[in-house]
């Protein structure tokens, strides 16, 4: 029990010092001030946007291509089963710095056409390598639960009664991985709005990057940005926690956590 | 190895609000071999537990071989005590499984590993000494689990369900080796079950347990036969529940049959009670002015079973040795008693007495 | 940070999908999309790193970018720097983090305590980065609340060295995330001793110490041992809060291959930040060989 004394400390600690810190103000008396500055600062609230945006795109796209894959892998590939997840664990095994550095050298290199198609928005070009770097997460929990559910059989038994593959997609296998497919986009969107190396050396001002430069002049408002966007993320895999204990895939999707 | 008798005295334990146990007490005789029989959540387990010392009781003492245990820690106890599943080391390949025990008394190597071979022999499973337990199948796992139990030649055995996890065949085989293995060492052993059939067939004496206490304990045939009370009737084998009158002389009126009662006296003569009857004890033949009609019949192998319902509505399930020309179903039947005494349960509310 | 740990379950194949082996004709076009994108998007990247990496400015094949690597003492002491990070908060993560899990694990699968620990150990442990580095500037920085409070008591945190902006304080915020990854790792593995074993280690003589030392030691090790490499993996591919904390100066490979890269220095080097990419990358793929190596061990036990 030591251990939950010591952990309570040293985990505790610098969360409580960055509530306090955050409230300390300018002026020297305690209060909202740096969370109502975050309010008035367009910098952040546009980068904020930026992020959002690239965060739903992501999951998109991540969705789009995931789950059918999945799907398709359990069902007729049983055999590269193996193969797809060995593929899509493999970003693990890149660094994010080295993933940007490669991008940065694809960019110095693209053509103008290229570069403008892409590389002319944070949208266009950070997307497609989020969704890379959430296939890990993203494959997994699509996995696990695709594999709680008897697939073949409700395939089968949609397919038996007339519906095409869209509609077993969209209306049969869907509802049914339903705590899948909200694990695996907040995972997609914590990821997003908390990937910086990537953003900063492409030179794109994400929203975690703008934080890191809001902490160069306003400590005060970083650090109250950072006490939300803990108690945020924190919020969301507490709610997946609950959520997945109702689901037939509970333990499996708990321990992805 | 001289076998040590087992004294459990009105041991209780209690987990909150729930008695699991209820002031237990139980005489085990040397080498002899007691099923605890009962229920789930009646107790079973956590006698046992007691026993082995990896849990206190809170009142009543444990005493082996007449020395009270009860404040002995488990590692001290010196008893084999068997696990339903899951039980053996996966890190360790069969023989250093069974050679546990022996390591932790600081025997030195050669003689636990002879030691091993020879427990593992017993059990019968001497090729498969090398295997870990991920390439064991569940029978052979349970072995193992027997044989590490018994190399350190445990003044006591404890098995709790350890073939529950097994199929059907499997288990009937196995009981029979733990049986003839318990009975060449002449260990004394208590064995917990809640399959009656298996506590039947191993036990010395079977003992019935229901809430947290002992209903009867006696020989399979005493508790089959002459169950002391309904739950015990009712736990053990099949039961049917049918009207009867009390005559004089402690007899009964059952299905036109005239039965020795058991169970409960203090009735008046006349009196109208509920009477237990064994599916076995009872027979239909056809009979077109019969007062019975035959709904259902299964064949079992060597027995058939027929359920049989009464004019009055109720239902009765009666045994019958396999054979051709047992009544269809659809042909209306007489029923009668067939065996000596039934047990009285009660007063027959509801009940109407059957005609004959 | 890394996503490393999602290759923690390798879930047993389904027999019945083992059964069906062989691939129906025309199958294989379901997966075409999937392949296209990773083949574009993550091999695209990877390629332009590899090959800057192994050709000059011109294009032709070279292998000064790696010796230059080995060579310039800037790059091996960034090298030596990463590794003593990594293996030094490895070890502290997976020492706290298995002590940690032992605590939570037996307060029971359904108490709130773990749900608070396993949501907030999620957190931490992924998606903390920068975050997680303006926590410890507020703690321990200059005007820090700590510091200030250790102020009151005449312990000057700056007069004694310490600065959360230097490799030092790097390594203070990398076990904050560290023990939280050990935890998420290693409480599986914990959840899979079964009670049994204990009581049947204890019901043929043994002590506590001596379950712990034959059994569970054993049983957990290659579990143990597959979360350390993980977390040693984690710490050498993570940059965000070290940028946070430090900046694009620090001592650490990926502070150099930013620095690099991004053309802050002569522009012909750009192949020398290439060059230490793909030796992160070999790093880290050797590591997690090993995982998976050590992790088919450990669920071989645990099933
Ligand atoms: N550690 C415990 N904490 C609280 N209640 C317990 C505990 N162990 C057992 N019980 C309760 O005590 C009662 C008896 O449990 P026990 O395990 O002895 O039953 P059993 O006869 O072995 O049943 P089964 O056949 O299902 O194994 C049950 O109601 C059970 O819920
Ligand atoms: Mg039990």
């Amino acid at each position: 029990m030591a251990i939950l004394v010591l952990a309570a400390i040293f985990f505790l600690g610098p969360l409580i010092s960055a509530i306090r810190f955050s409230l300390e103000q300018t002026n020297g008396k305690d209060g909202l001030g740096n969370y109502t500055q975050l309010l008035h600062n367009a910098a952040l609230g546009g980068s904020l946007v930026t992020s959002l945006e690239i965060a739903a795109l992501t999951t998109a796209i991540m969705l789009a291509l995931m789950l059918p894959t999945v799907v398709w892998v359990r069902l007729r590939l049983p055999r590269l089963a193996l193969l797809v997840e060995s593929i899509s664990v493999l970003p693990i095994v890149i660094p994010p710095i080295v993933m940007a550095a490669g991008l940065a050298t694809l960019q110095s290199h693209a053509s103008a056409g290229l570069s403008n198609l892409i590389f002319s928005s944070p949208l266009t070009a950070l997307t497609p390598v989020y969704v890379i770097l959430a296939m890990p997460f993203a494959y997994r929990s699509l996995d696990v639960g695709v594999r709680a559910i008897d697939l073949r059989t409700l395939v089968d038994a949609a397919r038996s009664l007339g519906a095409g593959w869209t509609t077993v997609l969209g209306r049969v296998i869907l509802p049914n991985v339903r705590t899948a497919v909200l694990t695996a986009a907040s995972l997609t969107v914590a990821l997003v709005l908390a990937e910086v190396v990537i953003a900063e050396t492409l030179l794109y001002t994400t929203y975690p990057v703008e934080l890191v430069d809001t902490g160069q002049a306003q400590l005060g408002v970083a650090v109250a940005l950072s006490v939300l966007s803990l108690a945020i993320t924190w919020m969301l895999l507490l709610a997946i926690s609950f959520i997945g204990n109702r689901g037939a895939s509970r333990a499996r999707i708990g321990r992805l956590l | 190895m001289s076998a040590v008798a087992v004294h459990l005295d009105g041991l209780t334990r209690r987990f909150g609000e729930l008695i699991a146990l209820d002031e237990l007490d139980l005489d085990v005789a040397p080498g002899e071999l007691v099923a605890l029989l009962g229920p789930s959540g009646c107790g079973k387990t956590t006698a046992l537990r007691l026993l082995a010392g990896f849990d206190y009781p809170d009142g009543g003492r444990v005493k082996v071989g007449g020395v009270d245990i009860t404040d002995v820690p488990a590692s001290k106890r010196d008893m084999g005590m068997v696990f339903q599943a899951y039980s053996l080391f996966p890190n360790m390949d069969a023989r250093t499984n069974v050679e546990f025990g022996l390591r932790m008394r600081k025997q030195p190597s050669p003689e636990r590993r002879a030691r091993a071979e020879q427990v593992l022999g017993l059990v019968g499973l001497s090729a498969h000494a090398g295997h870990y337990p991920h390439q064991l199948s569940g029978g052979q796992q349970q072995r193992v689990a027997l044989a590490r139990a018994l190399a350190i030649e445990p003044s006591v055995l404890l098995l709790d369900e350890p073939l529950s996890a097994l199929d059907a065949r499997v288990r009937a085989q196995l009981r029979g080796e733990i049986r003839s293995v318990q009975q060449r060492l002449g260990i004394t052993t208590l064995f917990v079950t809640h399959d009656q059939a298996e506590a039947l067939s191993i036990a010395d004496r079977v003992g019935v347990m229901h809430e947290g206490k002992l209903e009867q304990i006696g020989t399979p045939e005493e508790v089959y036969e002459r169950p002391a009370t309904p739950f015990v009737a009712e736990f053990v084998g099949t039961m049917n529940r049918v009207a009867g009158r009390l005559a004089a002389d402690g007899r009964l009126e059952v299905l036109g049959a005239s039965l020795k009662a058991s169970g409960p006296q203090s009735r008046a003569a006349g009196e109208l009670v509920e009477v237990l009857v064994r599916p076995e004890a009872l027979e239909a033949v056809a009979d077109p002015n019969g007062h019975a009609t035959v709904a259902e019949r299964t064949f079992l192998g060597s027995f058939t079973r027929m359920r049989v319902t009464l004019d009055d509505g109720s239902e009765l399930l009666i045994d019958a040795a396999s054979r051709r020309g047992l009544p269809e179903p659809g042909v209306r039947v007489s029923v009668r008693a067939t065996g000596e005494d039934a047990l009285v349960s009660g007063s027959a509310h509801g009940l109407t007495p059957a005609a004959p | 940070m890394g996503s490393v740990a999602v290759l923690e379950q390798s879930l047993p194949e389904d027999p019945a999908a083992r059964r069906r082996r062989g691939i129906p004709r025309g199958a294989w076009v379901g997966i075409v999309p999937f392949t296209l994108y990773v083949l574009v998007f993550l091999g695209g990247p990877l390629y332009e790193v590899i090959y800057g990496a192994f050709t000059t400015t011109g294009g032709s094949l070279t292998w000064h970018n790696f010796s230059q690597t080995f060579s310039q003492p800037e790059y091996r002491s960034a090298f030596e720097e990463s590794l003593k990070i990594s293996v030094v908060t490895s070890l502290l993560g997976g020492f706290f983090g298995v002590w940690l899990a032992c605590a939570v694990v037996t307060a029971g699968p359904r108490s709130p305590l773990r749900r608070i620990v396993g949501s907030g150990a999620g957190v931490l442990a992924y998606f903390a980065g920068v975050p997680l580095a303006f926590a410890f500037i507020a703690t321990l920085g200059r005007y820090g609340e700590a510091t200030t409070l250790l102020g009151h008591v005449g312990i000057d945190l700056g007069a004694s060295g310490f600065d959360i902006s230097s490799l030092t304080g790097v390594e203070l915020a990398y076990v904050y995330f560290q023990v939280p990854l050990m935890v998420l790792l290693i409480t599986p593995a914990l959840e899979g001793l079964r009670p049994e074993w204990r009581e049947a280690a204890t019901g043929l003589g043994a002590s506590t110490f001596g379950y712990i030392r034959h059994v569970a030691a054993p049983v957990l090790a290659p579990a143990i041992l597959g979360g350390l490499l993980l977390l040693f993996g984690n710490a050498f591919a993570a940059y965000a809060t070290s940028y946070a904390l430090v900046g694009i100066y620090v001592n650490l490979v990926p502070g150099w291959i930013q620095q690099l890269i991004s053309g802050n220095v002569l522009v012909d080097e750009n192949g020398i930040g290439l060059a230490l990419g793909v030796e992160m990358i070999v790093v880290i793929a050797v590591v997690m060989v090993a995982y998976g190596l050590l992790q088919r061990r450990a669920t071989r036990w645990l099933r």
